[in-house]
């Protein structure tokens, strides 16, 4: 997949991304023209499907409301890159199918509006306007799995299913 | 052994002997917290499980807290959805306005979490109970709905950070100055992945209101959970809300720990946490004189009684200054009682405050006092992002309630020890 990064910085929190004025709503189509808002006004104007947020340290901070990453995943972010997540932020995007890595060197490399290609099963990261590859930390075997069933509800759904 | 509480914790309810941080397991959930902003869409998800029954309602807890009493038709429909899948699925411990509360005070004081319990809650102060000795942890919705429907849910077993409080801080300087002082030591992603453990004298002779205020906040380091073990002080609690018997845990005197840091709070002044981290915490005198439109004293974080009757210390025979406002929030109606049969809420009213039903209302900025442009702040909240409270322009500082009482009082950040808000401090600092 490739598309333009937007660029943001360290601690990026959940109020920011989705404020809880919106929370009284927990649907894509309620949560997603809203993503960001408090942070990039324009963000959700300027974004297209397949496009990367690339973050510093500690995205996702804050709240445990789900609705940020799927108002991040309903605005057509492909991946979100960042140094590190906040620790509900990690679950919640793993378990909604919100694909992450984490990869400070990549942050390092990418600049605000730089095409990037990432290919999400090895964790490649390629900045394709400036140049440099990169590869993000693997998900551990566990997590692995909820992934690859396409997010906890999948798994969860499998799991009973086969008692 | 030498584990830690929270690895002796995972252990226990991971059906293994022993675990090691980095550890993926499956553990069993003794307690799960949902509320009326996060239950509607783990009902959603729980229904697309192909699930019919929630395997163990009784260790379901509903509050209905963050936008009650229902400030709009949405969010009176988020409510509705909790209230009918609590009948649905014969879930007793249903709470419903009026006999209810924030979620963080009605868990520890209906008696539903104990020492060395696995608590997750579909919201990220759910760290506040391990003030018990419990792992409690906040999740998101589609958690939840798996925890609903399997009983268990996956954890990473954390590192933990041991913190050693000492020292003998004045009078005037409570659990909140504290756990701002020890956020703005490690910041706010400086527990990543990682619990805190607090230990030492300070926090040993911490009340239980006390300690929930320092627990409460472990997720603004970025931590899984805050845990104080459980001592004389929590069993004495523990018999007030029901449970006898309790067994404390503690950690092993081996247990390994990412890193051991202690904190001397002996010289502590009162702590402001500035806007829009709440790891920017500065002594009280850095801000003072920064007017202030609002001031909330309440929350998860500071709605408890010896928050209030360290408010009303202040307040008493004062008033709220003309240019600013005061909400009085307690954090439970069983709280609210007690401020009115021991003459609080009479102080309050009379000072020039509203006392408010009890909600996470203004602290998420959902509603009951919302800040509008370039307003200006003091909460005994937890967090002070941008937007967080009302217009992203606006600013919020956090502090404890003494500081917060004595702003209202001055119209600007006062330390509680000032002349013009409390006499009687000032001669207790001699």
């Amino acid at each position: 997949m490739g598309g333009r990064a937007f660029k943001y910085d360290d601690h990026v929190d959940t109020d920011v991304i989705i404020p809880a004025r919106y929370c009284t709503g927990f649907t894509v189509e309620e949560l997603a023209p809203h993503a960001l808002e408090d942070l990039d006004a324009t963000f959700v104007q300027r974004v297209r499907p397949g496009d990367f947020i690339v973050a510093g340290r500690n995205f996702g901070c804050g709240s445990s409301r789900e609705n940020a990453p799927i108002a991040i995943k309903g605005a057509g972010v492909a991946c979100v890159i960042a140094v590190s997540f906040a620790r509900i932020f990690y679950r919640n995007a793993i378990n909604i199918g919100l694909p992450i890595l984490e990869c400070a060197d990549a942050v390092a490399g990418i600049e605000d509006g730089d095409t990037i290609r990432v290919e999400l099963a090895e964790g490649a990261i390629e900045n394709v306007t400036r140049g440099g590859s990169w590869r993000a930390a693997p998900f551990p075997e566990g997590i692995r799995e909820i992934i690859d069933a396409g997010g906890l509800a999948e798994y969860v759904r499998r799991r009973v299913a086969a008692g | 052994m030498s584990m830690t509480i929270a690895e002796k914790i995972l252990a226990t309810h991971g059906g293994r002997d022993r675990v090691e941080p980095g550890e993926l397991l499956f553990a069993k959930v003794d307690r799960v917290l949902g509320t009326d902003v996060t239950c509607s869409l783990s009902i959603e998800v729980f229904r697309g499980m192909g699930v019919e029954r929630v395997k163990n309602p009784d260790t379901l807890v509903l509050v209905n807290d963050h936008f009650v009493p229902a400030k709009d038709i949405k969010a009176a429909q988020l409510s509705k959805n909790m209230r009918e899948f609590a009948r649905e699925q014969g879930v007793e411990n249903y709470f419903e306005v009026g006999r209810s509360g924030i979620c963080h005070s009605i868990l520890p004081d209906k008696g539903f979490v104990r020492p060395g319990d696995l608590v997750v809650g579909a919201d990220s102060h759910t760290c506040t109970h391990g003030a018990v000795g419990a792992l409690a942890t906040g999740i998101g919705s589609t958690d939840m709905a798996a925890a609903w429907a399997l009983g268990e849910l996956w954890f990473r077993v954390p590192e933990t950070i041991r913190l050693e409080i000492s020292g003998e801080p004045d009078p005037w300087i409570g659990a909140k100055d504290v756990v701002l002082h020890v956020i703005s030591l490690l910041g706010v992603e400086g527990a990543l992945y990682k619990v805190l453990e607090f230990h030492g004298p300070v926090i040993e002779a911490m009340s239980m209101d006390g300690r929930f205020t320092v627990t409460n906040m472990a997720i603004e380091a970025g931590a899984k959970s805050g845990i104080i073990p459980a001592d004389a002080t929590t069993l004495d609690y523990l018999r007030t809300v029901g449970i006898a018997g309790a067994e404390p845990i503690d950690a092993d005197p081996d247990a390994r720990y990412a890193s051991t840091i202690p904190v001397d709070v002996g010289s502590l002044r009162p702590q402001v946490a500035k806007p829009y981290l709440p790891s920017n915490a500065t002594d009280v005198e850095e801000v003072a004189g920064e007017h202030v439109d609002q001031v909330v004293i309440g929350s998860c974080t500071n709605g408890r009684l010896e928050d209030f009757e360290i408010a009303a210390e202040i307040l008493r025979g004062r008033k709220v200054h003309r240019d600013t406002r005061l909400l009085v929030i307690p954090s439970s109606q069983a709280i609210y009682l007690e401020l009115l049969k021991r003459g609080l809420a009479g102080v309050f009213v009379a000072a020039g405050a509203a006392v408010t039903p009890p909600t996470c209302g203004p602290c998420i900025g959902g509603h009951m006092g919302v800040l509008a442009e370039n307003e200006v702040g003091l909460y005994t909240t937890n967090r002070n992002f941008v937007g967080r409270n009302g217009h992203p322009s606006s600013r919020v500082y956090l502090s404890g309630p003494a500081v917060a009482a004595a702003s209202a009082v001055a119209g600007e950040i006062t330390p509680p020890y000032d002349v013009r808000v409390n006499t009687k401090l000032q001669a207790a600092k001699g």
